[in-house]
C-alpha cells in the first residue's frame, strides 16, 4: 500500500507539472485529458481486485463458508459476465438486486453475516470494506465487455421505469435532479466532464466505470458510495445502502448502457 | 412498498387482466413515490422533506422524464407563482461588493448532510457558469456569464435606463424559476441558499463595471 501511495504522489506531482506547463498549448479539458491517462498507468485498483478474489475464496462468516456458490445471476459460482448483466431479478430474495446489494445477499445466505448490520455499516468501514473489494473482483472479470441487463421478468421492467422517474425528480434545497448535470451532451461541472446518462456513450462509460479508484480521496468506490455522493451533492436526504432507489437508477443507467463497454474497475481524479 | 409488494400487486394485477403488461404511467408514478418514500432518511441537515416538490419540479420532473415540454400556460402559471416569492432588496440597495460576490461565486458548500447549517452558505455559480475570465475552472450547465453586465449595456448601474437589467438580475438569482419554469438553476434566496447580503454581492459580480466580469 504504501508503495502504491508513494507513486501515486509521484503520478500526481508530475501530472501537476504537466498541466501548469501545457495549459498555454492546449485546452484545459485537454490536459486534465492527459493527467486522467497518466494516472490509468498503475491503477491501484489492482489491488482490490486482488482483495476481493481472495475475499471471495476465503472461508469467512459464522458459517465459515466462501462465497464460490454465490448466484450473481448466471449461475453458483458464476463471476464471469455478471457484472454486465446486473442488476437484475433474482427468484431467490424476489427483488431486483444490483451487484452491491447482491454480494451482501451472498455473505448473509452463504456465510452467515448480517445482511441488516453490513448495510447500516458506513461506507469505508469494517465489511462495507470488503463488500467493495469483492464488486471490484467481480467488476474486473467482466472487464471489455458489454452490458446487457436483463429486462424480461415485469419487476426489470417496473425498475427501469422507477429509475427514469427518479433520475429526472428535481427535489432539495436545489431543485436538482440527476438529470440536471447528466441529461445532456457535452456539459462539465467545474472541469470535470459529465457523461451524458440518458444514453450511450455516457450511460455505459458513466456506469460502466465503477467500482473506481478516485485519487483526489485514495478510495476505492463502488456504485453505491458513487450515488451516495451524486445524491449527497444534489442536496437530497441519505438514499439507503441497497435502497430500492439506489438499485432502480442502477437499471436504468445498466440499460441505457446497453451495448457500452465496462471499463470498471478505473480510475478517477 | 418495497419490490416484493409491488410484485405482488404485478401478478394479480397480471392475473385478472390475463398479461404481464407494466402497469400503467400513475401506478409507476406512484411505486416511484413509495419507493423514494422507502429510500431515503435524514441525515445532518439534509431531512426528507426536501424530497417534497412544488409545481415547478413536479411538473419539470415528469416532462423532462417523458422527454416532452410543459405546457406555456403552466409555465406562465409557475412563473408568476415563483415571481411572487422573488423578495427585492429591503434598502433598495441592488448592488452590494463585486469582491464578496466572487468569493460567494467560487464557494460549492453548503446544505449538504456533511455541511454545518452554521458556516454561510456559497453560491456554487461557478459550478455551471464561466464568470470572470481569470477562472479556467467552471461548468457549462448554465451560459457564460463573462461581461455579462456590458453585453446588455450597464455602464452605469444606478442609471435609470439600467433599471430593467438590473431588477431582472436580482429577481433571476433569488428565484430563477420566476423567469423560466424548468430553469435547472437553484432558487438562490427563495430557498435560503444565500441571505439578501449575499445575492446583492452576486449582482455587483455581474453588473459593477468595475468587476473583472465586466472590465
Amino acid at each position: 500500500m504504501t508503495h502504491t501511495r508513494t507513486r501515486l504522489a509521484l503520478l500526481a506531482a508530475a501530472s501537476a507539472c504537466a498541466v501548469t506547463a501545457s495549459f498555454a498549448q492546449k485546452s484545459a479539458t485537454e490536459a486534465i485529458e492527459e493527467y486522467r491517462a497518466m494516472l490509468a498507468d498503475g491503477n491501484p485498483a489492482d489491488l482490490f481486485e486482488a482483495k476481493g478474489e481472495a475475499l471471495w475464496k476465503q472461508k469467512r462468516g459464522p458459517k465459515n463458508a466462501s462465497l464460490e456458490a454465490c448466484n450473481l445471476g448466471k449461475g453458483p459460482g458464476v463471476v464471469k459476465g455478471a457484472f454486465v448483466e446486473l442488476p437484475r431479478y433474482f427468484p431467490d430474495t424476489q427483488r431486483v438486486q444490483d451487484l452491491e446489494s447482491r454480494l451482501v445477499t451472498c455473505m448473509a445466505t452463504l456465510q452467515g453475516f448480517d445482511e441488516k448490520k453490513i448495510a447500516a455499516t458506513p461506507f469505508g468501514r469494517d465489511e462495507q470494506n470488503n463488500v467493495t473489494a469483492l464488486a471490484t473482483y467481480v467488476a474486473a472479470e467482466s472487464r471489455g465487455m458489454k452490458f446487457n441487463l436483463p429486462q424480461s421478468h415485469p419487476q426489470e421492467k417496473v425498475m427501469y421505469e422507477v429509475g427514469k422517474r427518479l433520475f429526472f425528480m428535481r427535489g432539495g434545497s436545489h431543485d436538482f435532479a440527476c438529470a440536471s448535470c447528466h441529461g445532456e451532451d457535452g456539459k462539465r461541472i467545474r472541469l470535470q466532464d459529465l457523461p451524458n446518462l440518458t444514453k450511450n456513450p455516457g450511460a455505459g462509460a458513466g456506469f460502466g466505470a465503477w467500482p473506481a479508484y478516485r485519487v483526489s480521496n485514495g478510495q476505492m468506490w463502488g456504485m453505491q458510495l458513487r450515488l451516495n455522493d451524486c445524491y449527497r451533492q444534489q442536496r437530497f436526504p441519505y438514499p439507503g445502502f441497497g435502497s430500492d432507489a439506489t438499485i432502480a437508477l442502477g437499471v436504468y443507467l445498466g440499460v441505457n448502457g446497453q451495448g457500452g463497454t465496462t471499463t470498471a474497475p478505473s480510475i478517477k481524479r | 412498498m418495497d419490490q416484493r409488494r409491488i410484485l405482488a400487486a404485478l401478478l394479480i394485477a397480471g392475473g385478472i387482466a390475463g398479461c404481464s403488461s407494466l402497469p400503467g404511467s400513475a401506478q409507476l408514478d406512484a411505486i416511484t413515490a413509495q419507493t423514494v418514500k422507502a429510500s431515503f432518511r435524514d441525515e445532518g441537515i439534509a431531512k426528507v422533506d426536501r424530497l417534497v416538490q412544488d409545481d415547478s419540479n413536479r411538473e419539470c420532473s415528469e416532462a423532462q422524464a417523458e422527454g416532452r415540454a410543459i405546457s406555456a400556460e403552466r409555465a406562465k402559471a409557475i412563473e408568476a407563482a415563483n415571481m411572487k416569492t422573488v423578495q427585492w432588496p429591503s434598502d433598495g440597495k441592488y448592488l452590494g461588493d463585486w469582491k464578496a460576490g466572487e468569493q460567494i461565486a467560487q464557494n460549492g458548500r453548503g446544505l449538504t448532510w456533511t455541511d454545518d447549517a452554521k458556516t454561510p452558505n456559497g453560491g456554487n455559480c461557478y459550478n455551471c457558469h464561466q464568470i470572470t475570465k481569470e477562472e479556467i475552472s467552471f461548468g457549462t450547465i448554465g451560459p457564460s456569464l463573462y461581461q455579462y453586465g456590458k453585453l446588455r449595456g450597464v455602464t452605469n448601474p444606478a442609471a435609470p435606463e439600467s433599471r430593467a437589467i438590473v431588477e431582472y438580475t436580482w429577481g433571476k438569482i433569488w428565484n430563477a424559476k420566476a423567469y423560466n419554469a424548468c430553469s435547472n438553476m437553484p432558487r438562490a434566496g427563495y430557498a435560503h441558499i444565500l441571505d439578501e447580503a449575499q445575492v446583492r454581492h452576486i449582482v455587483a459580480l455581474l453588473l459593477d463595471p468595475q468587476s473583472p466580469v465586466n472590465r
